[in-house]
């Protein structure tokens, strides 16, 4: 029931297009006044789970300086559902992040096709935001108008915009912050700042890239609480990659295991324990040891291959 | 307050050590000026107008020339970012034309616009125009992919990419870029001036050596010296500044 209330709500926010056309594509970011909460859902008849993402025979490859490709993806199929919170794990250089590029639209496929919504993937578009895990805050612009960013690009009026910029900086906890200079934050706040700014747009799908690799246990530990809230209070889809594989269980629906290059989906865990998760349960820590028993296989060929080319030079 | 302390002792070590060569007489005074001398000449140039009308002149001269020069530059540049054709192409003549001295530009821009005011400031463009824009090229080129990709994926196309996230990401390079056009704009002038009867500064120092009268000399040096240093600092200083506080977006300042 409660999936089924998330999806119906998320849907309602997100209207359900890729690519939306310029106008539409305003009134949709717009807050919803009409917007129905969770406890007041229109009595539609249950429908089953839609699927959000849909990847069927992905590759991608990249020409590499000796006039060869390097596939950095090999045949990906994947569904994700509306909602759903998918963790990708895998060794560096497995593709994660090519993944994601893909579903930002930053990146087309080689071959294969990305739907999301049933819709073809084309280019990027204000429904799928992603994290970046470098950020790409704007150092030019104050906290505020880092998080206004997207609701400005789509036309949105300037009160408008700063009123629901300092709605996401009171649910990332930065309101006291937002005339400071992106320089001026800690690695934790900068990352609330881009975990706003990309809400602001209320996105059916949010992509993260490590999003939060560079920062210390305890910080790491609140943005995980609060990206679950954020999480349950906006629900969209997430698909996070992340090389911490108790991160993954801590926060994942579902994790993906990748393969070394090229990268395929090696294996898939479904995550059923309880939420509120922590990163020292017990039962998290039995998952995680299963799934690093198989990640251990592909750094180590990972290792291989880096060696194997040192000496070849 | 330390820091202007240490330039006051500099200041009047320079002034001691200059005024005890002076008067050790070791040079003819035709060839070595001395501190009153050049004081002198000053107050004569003051009380009958010259510095004032040169200063003046060379001052209209270089702001019409650096004008041109930083509008036509940074659209030099960014055709040049945008085009691969031009880049192929263009991009190596305007390196090489960069090494060019602008004194060069001299004897075409006579043959051109005769002995006029025209040639003087076509000079100063083409001194210091390049500079602009091969500072427009590098800062578009350096704008970190990473921000040009958070740009897009925050749904800022075309014309909003660029007003929105390029331009603001390559103004460091940009003020680096008006600032040395700045200065490649003040010295080509004096150059251009020093070649005819001009009125400016440049002329000053040239009707110095006519007049065998080196205390002139050294006054104009130093003047061309100061007011290059101080338009530097009115109009770079505040500006990199408040980039080096927030990369601001206050390119208006620097025009």
């Amino acid at each position: 029931m409660t999936n089924y209330v998330l999806d119906l709500f998320s849907r309602s926010i997100a209207g359900g297009r890729v690519l939306p056309e310029r106008d539409e594509l305003s009134e949709r970011v717009k807050p919803r006044k009409d917007a129905p909460t969770g406890e007041t859902a229109p009595n539609a008849s249950p429908a089953p789970r839609r699927e959000s993402i849909a990847l069927s025979g992905v590759f991608r490859s990249y020409a590499n300086s000796r006039g060869s490709f390097t596939p950095a993806l090999q045949n990906i199929d994947l569904e994700i559902e509306q909602g759903e919170f998918v963790c990708i794990v895998g060794p560096s250089g497995c593709g994660k992040s090519t993944l994601l590029h893909l579903l930002a639209g930053l990146d087309r496929p080689t071959t294969g096709e990305i739907t999301v919504d049933g819709n073809p993937v084309q280019g990027p578009g204000t429904d799928r935001i992603l994290l970046f895990q470098e950020l790409g805050l704007f150092p030019w612009l104050t906290v505020r108008q880092n998080v206004e960013f997207g609701l400005k690009m789509a036309g949105i009026s300037r009160d408008e915009r700063r009123d629901s910029a300092r709605k996401f900086l009171r649910m990332v906890h930065l309101s006291h912050f937002e005339d400071h200079y992106i320089h001026q934050l800690s690695g934790g706040m900068k990352q609330r700042v881009a975990l706003a700014r990309s809400l602001a747009l209320r996105p059916k799908i949010l992509l993260m890239d490590e999003p939060f690799a560079a920062l210390d246990a305890q910080t790491r530990d609140m943005l995980h609480d609060e990206l679950e809230r954020l999480w349950k209070e906006t629900s969209p889809t997430i698909v996070f990659v992340t090389h911490n594989v108790r991160e993954a269980v801590r926060l994942g629906d579902r994790v993906l295991l990748m393969s070394f290059r090229p990268g395929r989906i090696k294996s898939q865990f479904q995550v059923t324990l309880p939420r509120p998760r922590h990163v020292e349960d017990s039962d998290v820590a039995c998952l995680s040891k299963e799934i690093l028993g198989q990640l251990r296989e592909e750094i180590d060929r990972s290792f291989n291959a880096e060696y194997s080319r040192e000496e070849k030079r | 307050m330390k820091k202007s302390v240490n330039q006051l002792i500099f200041a009047v070590g320079v002034l001691v050590v200059w005024e005890g060569l002076a008067l050790l007489k070791l040079w003819p005074p035709y060839v070595f000026p001395t501190p009153q001398g050049v004081a002198e000449s000053f107050w004569a140039g003051i009380a009958d107008h010259s510095i004032w009308i040169g200063i003046a002149v060379s001052l209209r001269r270089v702001a019409i020339g650096y004008a041109i020069s930083v509008v036509l530059g940074i659209l030099l540049g960014m055709w040049i970012t945008w085009s691969k054709f031009l880049q192929d192409t263009l991009g190596g003549v305007i390196l090489s034309l960069q090494s060019l001295p602008s004194i060069c530009w001299v004897p075409l821009a006579l043959l051109w616009f005769g002995l006029s005011e025209t040639a003087i400031i076509f000079v100063t463009v083409m001194g210091s125009m390049l500079a602009v824009t091969q500072a427009t090229k590098a800062g578009f080129d350096n704008v970190p992919r990473i921000l040009s990709m958070a740009g897009r994926n925050l749904g800022a196309k075309g014309p909003q990419l660029f007003w929105h996230v390029l331009l603001p990401a390559s103004l460091p390079y940009l003020v680096d870029g008006l600032k040395q056009g700045w200065a490649f704009a003040w010295r080509s002038l004096i150059q251009g001036e020093m070649l005819y009867v001009t009125l400016g500064l440049g002329q000053l120092l040239v009707a110095g050596r006519d007049l065998n009268d080196i205390n002139q000399v050294v006054v104009v040096m130093v003047l061309i010296a100061g007011i290059g240093y101080a338009v530097d600092s009115i109009l770079f200083r505040k500006l990199e500044t408040s980039l080096r506080d927030k990369w601001g977006t206050a390119i208006a300042a620097a025009n």
